[in-house]
């Protein structure tokens, strides 16, 4: 029973209270009260995923009818019956080669993705077998002071999934550090506040294409003796600056709008600058400041795709791109993939971030 | 966790001087308040003269609006003075400082804080010679003075409005002001904590003896609390209508204080003075 209560504490604290009523259900401890509300939680949720699934498929399934129908007669048209005959054989076949070019169905996402995974394996037990052959050599190759040999083979879609959340990270970061301080002086004071208002103003509703290519020119020139690879710098401080903005707004907002009662004891208790920041100031409006971390993040990851895109920054925004030239027969299912990766991935990180303001944040009822 | 009595503080933290005295602790001379609107000026005080004696409880009363708030929020140095001055032992007062504590209308605890931190808030600032165990001792004895002995380390958010304003009232006096302002401070409680709170704070202030000055809407507790009540009139330009002087013998209680016969006497005195 303790066992279950504490799991439940977690759950419901990182709001994924479901599982809890799942594993109640398992366990058969669910009361009849009980159960209403676990209909509404799990199965209703489960129902419109499979009716979600269900319409996807039809979907599909009459696009690739109306593009096989068109293939059909442009063959008859261009080449005669034969020629439409053959195809239209081909199509029943299932044959890759000239399969209708469309929505892919859920199914063919689904072996998109162990194809994928299964290419994972693949990669990666080539990387271990790099490492192994070359482990004596790089040894040696470090004792002679020079660069050990790193491999160099194509990314695996794992690979780039890691890559766009170091990237995002990094980005966030940079947010975090430009845009939290900044808030706070500008919220303290009214004269930052009028030199920095129109700053952010103007700058707030740049798209991030521009923000790139803008971060492209400066990074290009500061970097321009290094031969090192700059399109992860330069992705991700162009994630930072299109995300910071929420944050630089809701701190400065927090930290402008703290309760007048809580100035006034500090102003009674002659509190210091630095202790009224810190022990008034930053408390009371951490949970603004979260709200904005929060949607730094999440804009940080939507952004990151497009930005990865123009950059050629390896991860999922290049993974998309690349898919979309490649023009393969699967490569329809895998943008898709990555479509779904992306979403969830989205949706942890608001999780985590919900986590840690739970944590941090002394007003329980603000965070949502 | 240790108790700590009342000698421990006063030997060893804090001196405490206590003599029966005609000294002016707090003195308003010819004050005056102007807001500036479009229409020209609004004069919310003028002409007000006050004289609070040391080791006298003052409670004000008045009509909503009349500029109670704004005369205590002076004192406090919150709110800039248009005229007149303000002075304390005969020094006029500079802005805001813990010489005056106050105790809001809303207990305004800092709510990420435990109650003890809060207290601790207001004594480190003024007492930053003592030890930290000392100061850890001076809070913890106004905590317990009003019967917190079990919350000092639950956060403020959890309390309960009547506990919120003990700390509160922990606070005021834990920083040892030489003037105590209290603006309407059980004002929002109910009225069965209402009565929980004043029988602390008389409890406390028989003890601490120090001046004080309050407003308040509730004639019983004005006539209950004070030394004197001060009457306003309504505003603009509010000045002292009356003075009613309360000559219950201290330590009072509630029971002592409603079976006096002066009791509806100046019952009586205060409700007339407020329907004119």
């Amino acid at each position: 029973m303790k066992a279950s209560l504490t799991l439940g504490k977690v759950t419901n604290f990182i709001g994924l209270g479901f599982f809890t009523t799942l594993k109640d259900l398992f366990t058969g401890k669910l009361e009849k009260e009980e159960l209403k509300s676990f209909l509404r939680k799990t199965i209703v949720p489960l129902a419109s995923i499979l009716l979600f699934i269900g319409l996807w498929h039809l979907g599909a399934k009459s696009l690739y009818n109306i593009e096989a129908d068109f293939k059909i007669e442009k063959a008859l048209e261009d080449q005669g019956q034969a020629a439409a005959d053959a195809l239209k054989a081909c199509i029943a076949s299932g044959d890759s080669s000239c399969q209708p070019n469309t929505l892919p169905s859920p199914s063919q996402v689904w072996d998109s993705f162990q194809s994928l995974l299964r290419d994972h394996n693949i990669i990666s037990a080539d990387k271990a077998a790099f490492a192994e052959k070359t482990a004596a050599l790089n040894a040696k190759r470090i004792a002679e002071g020079k660069d050990a040999i790193t491999y160099t083979g194509r990314p695996s879609f794992v690979d780039q999934i890691f890559r766009s959340l170091q990237t995002v990270f990094a980005g966030f970061l940079l947010a975090l550090l430009i845009a939290v301080p900044l808030g706070i002086f500008i919220g303290l004071s009214p004269t930052l506040k009028s030199a920095f208002n129109w700053f952010i103003q103007i700058f707030k509703p740049v798209s991030p294409v521009v923000w790139y290519l803008l971060v492209f020119m400066i990074v290009k020139t500061l970097l321009i003796d290094s031969s090192e690879d700059s399109s992860f710098t330069i992705s991700f401080i162009s994630v930072g600056l299109c995300s910071m903005w929420a944050t630089l707004v809701n701190t400065a907002m927090g930290v402008s709008t703290v309760d007048k009662d809580y100035i006034n004891v500090a102003k009674v208790l002659k509190l210091g600058t630095f202790q009224k920041i810190f022990k008034v100031v930053l408390p009371s409006s951490l949970p603004l400041i979260f709200t904005g971390l929060k949607i730094t993040l999440s804009v940080a990851w939507m952004v990151l795709i497009a930005i990865e895109l123009l950059a050629q920054s390896p991860g999922l925004g290049l993974f998309v791109w690349e898919e979309f030239q490649n023009g393969a027969n699967d490569s329809n299912a895998k943008i898709i993939v990555a479509m779904f990766v992306i979403g969830i991935i989205g949706f942890l990180l608001d999780r985590l971030m919900l986590t840690i303001q739970n944590w941090v944040s002394f007003d329980k009822t603000d965070a949502i | 966790m240790s108790i700590i009595t009342e000698q421990d503080i006063t030997k060893n933290v804090i001196k405490n001087i206590s003599f029966p005295s005609n000294e002016v602790m707090l003195d308003l001379k010819d004050l005056k308040k102007v807001y500036p609107t479009p229409k020209g000026d609004y004069v919310v005080l003028e002409h007000l003269n006050l004289q609070i004696k040391k080791e006298e409880f003052v409670t004000i009363i008045g009509h909503s609006g009349c500029g109670k708030t704004t005369m205590l929020s002076m004192i406090a140095g919150l709110n800039p003075i248009s005229g007149g001055n303000i002075s304390v032992l005969g020094k006029p007062i500079k802005g805001p400082g813990p010489d005056r504590g106050v105790i809001f209308q809303a207990p305004s605890l800092m709510p990420w804080m435990t109650s003890l931190q809060n207290v601790l808030l207001g004594v480190n600032q003024v007492f930053p010679h003592a030890t930290k165990a000392q100061r850890n001792d001076i809070a913890k004895y106004y905590l317990q003075k009003v019967g917190l002995e079990d919350a000092f380390d639950k956060k403020a958010s959890e309390l309960s409005q009547g506990m919120q304003q003990r700390v509160g009232i922990a606070r005021a006096f834990a920083i040892k002001p030489k003037v105590l302002l209290l603006d309407e401070p059980f004002g929002m409680l109910d009225s069965l904590t209402r009565g929980e709170l004043q029988d602390i704070l008389i409890e406390i202030w028989n003890k601490e003896k120090i001046t004080a000055v309050m407003i308040t809407h509730d004639v019983d507790e004005a006539i209950f609390l004070a030394d004197r009540v001060v009457m306003m009139t309504s505003g603009p330009r509010a000045k002292i209508g009356d003075v009613l002087d309360i000559n219950f013998e201290r330590p009072r209680t509630r029971k002592s204080v409603l079976e006096h016969d002066d009791y509806y006497t100046y019952r009586k005195h205060l409700i007339d003075f407020l329907e004119h």
